[in-house]
């Protein structure tokens, strides 16, 4: 390992433009003679729109036009499509309504996008949309999945009855129910996983570029993955073809899955900046994004299990009711479906399981992907069920999960949901976690916390998760309206440097510093000759972007098999210059040698013999730049043991995190003190979940948490350092072993968040308590209890 | 935010001459609560009359046993200045609390009473404190400024120049913050002078109040356990998406036993 | 038009504002520094912290007019002569940022601790760090960051 190689603890290479405040975000960024956008919103849940009227509006000071859904019609532009299709039980396809960019007839959410107002400055735009004119006429809004079910329920749109997109069901429904009818125990818990909000500290932003000259445009966007909106906003929305488009993402400043998606704002500035013939901006409020961003998670669950009189898990049941919010958005459908119920497994040998799930539509915004998509939600199912079954049969919480995890010798393991997970050592996961945590401690601070009036309780969570998606024919089998392959691209200078370009994106994951790594470690070369280039689909030729924890699974791979054509080269280039036979040479480490000699080549000199060929084998083309796409044969599989203490007041309910323990098997570590970082940022969104934040709508659909003011963000104060530790199980399927890590912290921490206060709780007699389980919650439970 | 003009007068004469100017127009000390309404189109002054740096508003001195603070001393340095750690060490820690450390190096004593948030911390404290409110024409007890949600008595030209404080036996602020806003959900300072204890609850009305029942029960035996068995009741207390009316009720009691039991 | 004259990064300017334009604003579009960012609309975030007269404030909770004839210190102005300030260099060594966008108010508002407090133990770094919001890093690299720039800083 070279000291930048793999599993070298690097700093960054790309901080130096963040800590001197020379990021370039999309707001940073200004295009001559630009206008500024503002997008009037609705601020009904739903109603038809009987007119708009902007002659007022018109008149502002600076107004350079205001566009409507009617004139993007006129111009034959399309709606914004949804990624992933799932089917109903009967195989039907989902109910899929149109989702155009500007609303035509109907809003159906409080922040749907009505107008969109271009100015000289951003202030006399907005100035202006307050101007506008539109005639509302309300209709009964579904504001949350209990209405959306409700026996007659009012429609949000005409085409789905009962406001269900798609009823959904993944394995052996026959099986499981017989699993149940025989079992010794059954556990049942209802629980609902709680709506969320991103909240990546950048707002959204899109700049679009119409340059009449070539007839081509530029789209500066917050985006995670270019060449996705480059598809999507091409060939579905605006009808451009690749090479006059290009997308520009930028530094972005966190995405979280919240920037993943093709927005409406995208394809309108892209669009109006051809209107206007002028460049046009729009950068969003953070009021604006909370009802414009899409949200997170939003399920209700009844789940139950079914053991065996000694405490084997033979059978699981779910049914969840998924709220899609009003628009079917990116990745939505995929989600509650697809991301979630093949999680069912989780670590364990459950034999039969079937999962129900049925999505609605409701007048909320749309809900999609948000760090761990559908992971969190299963494993916070699964370990409440397993937590509850350890109380009900009176076994313990370590044991009784031991008793159930897939043992080593029984991968590769194939899920009744469908995933085989290929390596895992859940036992040696769960050790390195106890000890982590002072399990075997946690008696006596019980009794310590008791003798100062407070509650102690520790709770667990085991978990798998998939990510590194995916395997495109699975995908595409799946529901997949896109191949989930990624794209790399590295090019060795005449004179040795080498400029990575990589179908990922980097907003905060370091990857211009790890995939560094990788060739660094491969090549032999310090990561200071090694610049890697992301975001612009005018660089780089194609890729899928950043998500679902995939770069250095799905990324990093395609980087490592260009490197391995542009090795495969440089042999044959090598064995010419020292005039060996090619199967004589090797490569290690940056050098081509003859074996059995010290005959040796640097790659530097290959590479510059590659462009200036003049002693050169016949048969080769010059050149050392190589191209490869990787499409993953599986889905990876990080697992986790996260432990959490908590230590509660029960005067206040005020919850005290006295401890967070977790440790991952991510597979191979490229850069221990990034992957370090990215299980904290995970923690402390799975901590927000479990603790401090709802998105909450009223009855009538109105958007109540609409700032920070309400909805609580976690701060340093709410924090603990975290403990964390790895037990590695390489990957066997892809070549770096690697599996992911992005998500591990927001998918396995909840549960056990919400185990240890449960946990807490229990001689109060309190047996489960919702998220975010906030310190009213908390103490109204203590309260009910007593009654 | 609506345009407007902004003056920079030399004293407060001056200011109350430009507020006088223009009708509708407002003071602005730290900016911390107005201009968060501006940017909400909740507030459209045509004119903004900065109060800031004038040095009529700003010092700290003891005065016949009590403390008095100009009106411009930021949150900031009344934590921070050892003349209030010496003689109101409650008064430092409140002021500590308020808002996050970039708040408290703009927002002022004078601005925060002047806009009298029912969830603010200060009014607990001058209510608790016995505190009076100086004007540039008059002065108005603590008891009679807050008069319910962003409601008080000051005409629209007058400025609050400082407020006395009244050196207590021993106080004590307590509060629960919402953990979004970092505006108290129940915030309470128990006050004990001459023998008279005051107890101001902020955050759980709908402006700052005594409660009676705690200051009878302390004022016959100040410790925690002499509130056992009362309660303030629900009447009149917020109940929203933050915390119901029962929670704060109860948050008011918690609030209170430590309040008193900081007291030493 | 106000016209407002400063000193920003040790360089005097000068700019015609509007009575509305936030510091954020004239710092951002007048003044092309684009360091300091705008995250929220409810001085919440952080994103926006600069010195101002030596103390750190929200930009975003200020009009530019405010700052008339005042010290401005901007994330731009940290480094001297290519040299990182001790802050920068913990954010860095630390692995502090991620995405880097609450970096500079994060920074900003860490010094602004440490000239208070040359020793800040964990809890004060946590309570100070009220008015930074961060979504990346769970705030655990950021505190040990700040603790580390104090100890260089000469606490």
């Amino acid at each position: 390992m070279s000291e930048t190689g793999i599993g070298a603890a690097l700093l960054r290479k790309e901080d130096r433009r963040f800590i001197t405040g020379k990021g370039k975000y999309v707001d940073d960024i200004n295009r001559p003679g630009q206008a500024y956008a503002y997008i009037v919103r609705s601020p009904e849940a739903h109603a038809s729109i009987a007119g708009i009227d902007a002659s007022e509006a018109l008149k502002a000071p600076g107004v350079v036009a205001i566009l409507t859904g009617a004139d993007m019609a006129e111009d034959g532009v399309g709606g914004l499509p949804a990624g992933w299709g799932v089917l109903f039980q009967d195989g039907s396809p989902m109910i899929e309504p149109a989702h155009p960019p500007l609303v035509v007839d109907r809003v159906r959410h409080v922040g749907d996008q009505v107008a969109v107002v271009i100015a000289e400055t951003r202030a006399q735009a907005k100035e202006a949309a307050a101007l506008v004119e539109v005639d509302y006429q309300p209709l009964p809004a579904i504001a949350g999945l209990t209405q959306a079910s409700a026996d007659g329920a009012a429609l949000v749109w005409d085409e789905a009855p009962g406001n269900i997109c798609f009823d959904w069901g993944l394995g052996d429904e026959a099986a499981t129910n017989a699993a149940f009818e025989s079992a010794a125990h059954v556990v049942t818990l209802d629980l609902v996983n709680n709506r969320l909000i991103p909240n990546a500290i950048e707002p959204r932003a899109a700049i679009g570029d119409y340059e009449v000259t070539d007839d081509s445009y530029t789209l500066y966007t917050t985006s995670q993955n270019p060449h996705v909106i480059r598809l999507l906003m091409g060939a579905f929305v605006l009808g451009l073809p690749e090479h006059k488009l290009r997308i520009v993402a930028p530094d972005v400043g966190g995405g979280f899955g919240s920037k993943i998606f093709h927005y409406a704002e995208e394809a309108i500035m892209t669009w109006a900046s051809k209107r206007v013939q002028r460049p046009v901006k729009w950068t969003a409020e953070r009021s604006e994004s909370f009802m414009s961003d899409a949200h997170g998670r939003d399920h209700i669950t009844h789940a139950e299990l079914a053991l065996d009189a000694e405490g084997k898990f033979v059978g699981l049941r779910v049914n969840t009711a998924a709220n899609l919010g009003a628009y079917i958005s990116t990745f939505g459908a995929a989600v509650p479906t697809f991301l979630y119920a093949t999680l069912f497994s989780g670590c364990y040998t459950t034999p039969a399981i079937f999962a129900n799930v049925k999505a609605y539509f409701t007048n909320t915004v749309a809900v999609d992907a948000y760090r761990g998509a559908g992971r969190p939600e299963a494993a916070f199912v699964l370990e409440r069920l397993v937590h509850k079954a350890a109380v009900q049969l009176g076994i313990d919480p370590v044991e009784i999960r031991r008793k159930n995890f897939i043992q080593p010798d029984q991968f590769p393991y194939q899920t009744p949901v469908l995933l085989e997970y290929d390596v895992g050592d859940y036992d040696g996961t769960l050790d390195a976690a106890l000890e982590l945590a002072d399990y075997d401690g946690f008696g006596v601070r019980r009794e310590e916390s008791a003798a100062q009036g407070k509650l102690r309780g520790i709770g667990l969570s085991t978990f798998v998760e998939a990510c590194g998606i995916a395997p495109s024919a699975v995908a595409g089998a799946l529901g997949a309206r896109a191949g989930l392959f990624e794209v790399g691209h590295v090019r060795v200078h005449p004179t040795g440097s080498i400029t990575v370009f990589t179908g990922s994106h980097s907003h905060g994951q370091g990857h211009e510093t790890t995939f560094a790594q990788l060739v660094s470690d491969r090549f032999g070369v310090s990561t200071d000759q090694v610049e890697v280039v992301h975001g612009d689909t005018a660089q780089v030729a194609f890729g899928m972007g950043t998500y679902g924890s995939r770069s250095i699974a799905v990324g990093g791979s395609a980087i490592y098999m260009a490197m391995e054509k542009i090795i495969e080269k440089g042999t044959k280039i090598a064995a010419h210059l020292m005039e060996a036979a090619v199967e004589d040479v090797v490569f290690d480490k940056g050098n081509f040698t003859v074996a059995g000699t010290d005959k040796s080549k640097a790659i530097g000199e290959v590479a510059f013999a590659a462009y200036v060929p003049h002693n050169y084998p016949e048969d080769l083309e010059p050149g050392l730049d190589e191209t490869a796409f990787y499409d993953p044969k599986n889905f990876t599989f990080p697992a986790g043991a996260h432990i959490v203490e908590v230590e509660i007041d029960p005067d206040t309910g005020v919850i005290e995190l006295c401890g967070v323990s977790c440790v991952d098997d991510v597979g191979r570590i490229i850069n221990p003190m990034i992957v370090e970082g990215q299980m904290h940022g995970g923690l402390a969104q799975g901590i927000g979940q479990a603790l401090l934040e709802s998105c909450v709508y009223d009855d009538s659909g109105q958007l109540i948490t609409g700032s920070y003011m309400n909805y609580t963000m976690p701060r340093a104060t709410d924090l603990p350092f975290f403990k964390t530790g790895h037990n590695i199980t390489n990957c066997t399927h892809n070549p770096l072993g690697v599996k992911g890590v992005g998500e591990v912290g927001s998918i396995g921490v909840p549960p056990a968040v919400i185990n240890a206060i449960v946990d807490a709780l229990s001689s109060a007699g309190v047996e489960h308590i919702d998220m975010p389980a906030t310190p009213e919650r908390v103490w109204r439970a203590l309260q009910d209890a007593k009654a | 935010m609506e345009d407007f003009a902004f003056h920079r007068p030399g004293s407060v004469a001056e200011a109350q001459e430009a507020v006088r100017g223009t009708e509708d127009s407002k003071f602005m000390a730290g900016g911390q609560s107005l201009i968060p309404l501006m940017k909400l189109d909740m507030a459209a002054p045509p004119a903004v009359v900065s109060l800031a740096g004038l040095d009529e508003l700003r010092g700290i001195a003891q005065q016949d046993g009590s403390l008095v603070v100009g009106a411009g001393m930021t949150h900031a340095e009344v934590a921070e200045a050892g003349e209030v750690r010496g003689s109101i060490p409650a008064l430092a820690d409140l002021a500590g609390g308020i808002g996050d450390p970039q708040v408290r190096n703009r927002g002022t004593l004078g601005g925060a009473v002047a806009h009298a948030d029912p969830a603010a911390d200060y009014p607990a404290a001058l209510v608790a404190l016995g505190a009076t409110v100086v004007t540039d024409r008059r002065e108005i007890a603590a008891e009679d400024f807050f008069l319910g949600m962003f409601e008080t008595p000051l005409e629209a030209d007058e400025v609050i120049t400082s407020v006395r404080f009244p050196v207590p036996e021993a106080a004590a602020y307590s509060k629960f913050p919402n953990p979004a806003s970092k505006y108290a959900i129940a915030g309470v300072m128990v006050a004990r002078n001459n023998g008279q204890v005051r107890v101001a609850v902020t955050g759980a009305g709908l402006g700052v109040f005594r409660a009676s029942a705690f200051e009878e029960a302390l004022s016959g035996d100040f410790s925690a356990s002499a509130l056992d068995g009362t309660s303030v009741s629900t009447d009149g207390l917020v109940s929203d998406l933050d915390a119901s009316a029962e929670y704060r009720a109860h948050l008011v009691g918690v609030m209170a036993r430590r309040a008193v039991e900081a007291c030493g | 038009m106000p016209t407002v004259s400063l000193t920003v990064n040790g360089r005097t300017v000068e700019g015609e504002v509007e009575g509305r334009t936030l510091l954020v604003d004239f710092i951002r579009e007048t003044l092309g520094l684009t360091g300091t960012h705008v995250g929220c609309d409810t001085s919440q975030c952080g994103a926006c912290v600069v010195h101002v007269a030596g103390v750190s404030v929200k930009s975003c909770t200020m009009l530019a007019v405010e700052a008339d004839g005042a010290e401005l210190t901007t994330v731009e102005g940290l480094a001297s002569n290519g040299t990182l300030h001790p802050m920068q260099t913990a954010f860095h060594e630390h692995h502090g940022l991620q995405c880097g966008f609450c970096t500079p108010g994060m920074m900003m508002s860490g010094i602004d601790l440490v000239s208070r407090n040359a020793d800040p133990s964990e809890h004060e770094v946590r309570e100070w760090l009220e008015g930074n919001l961060c979504r990346c890093t769970g705030y655990h690299n950021i505190v040990k960051a700040v603790q580390a720039a104090a100890a260089e800083m000469g606490g």
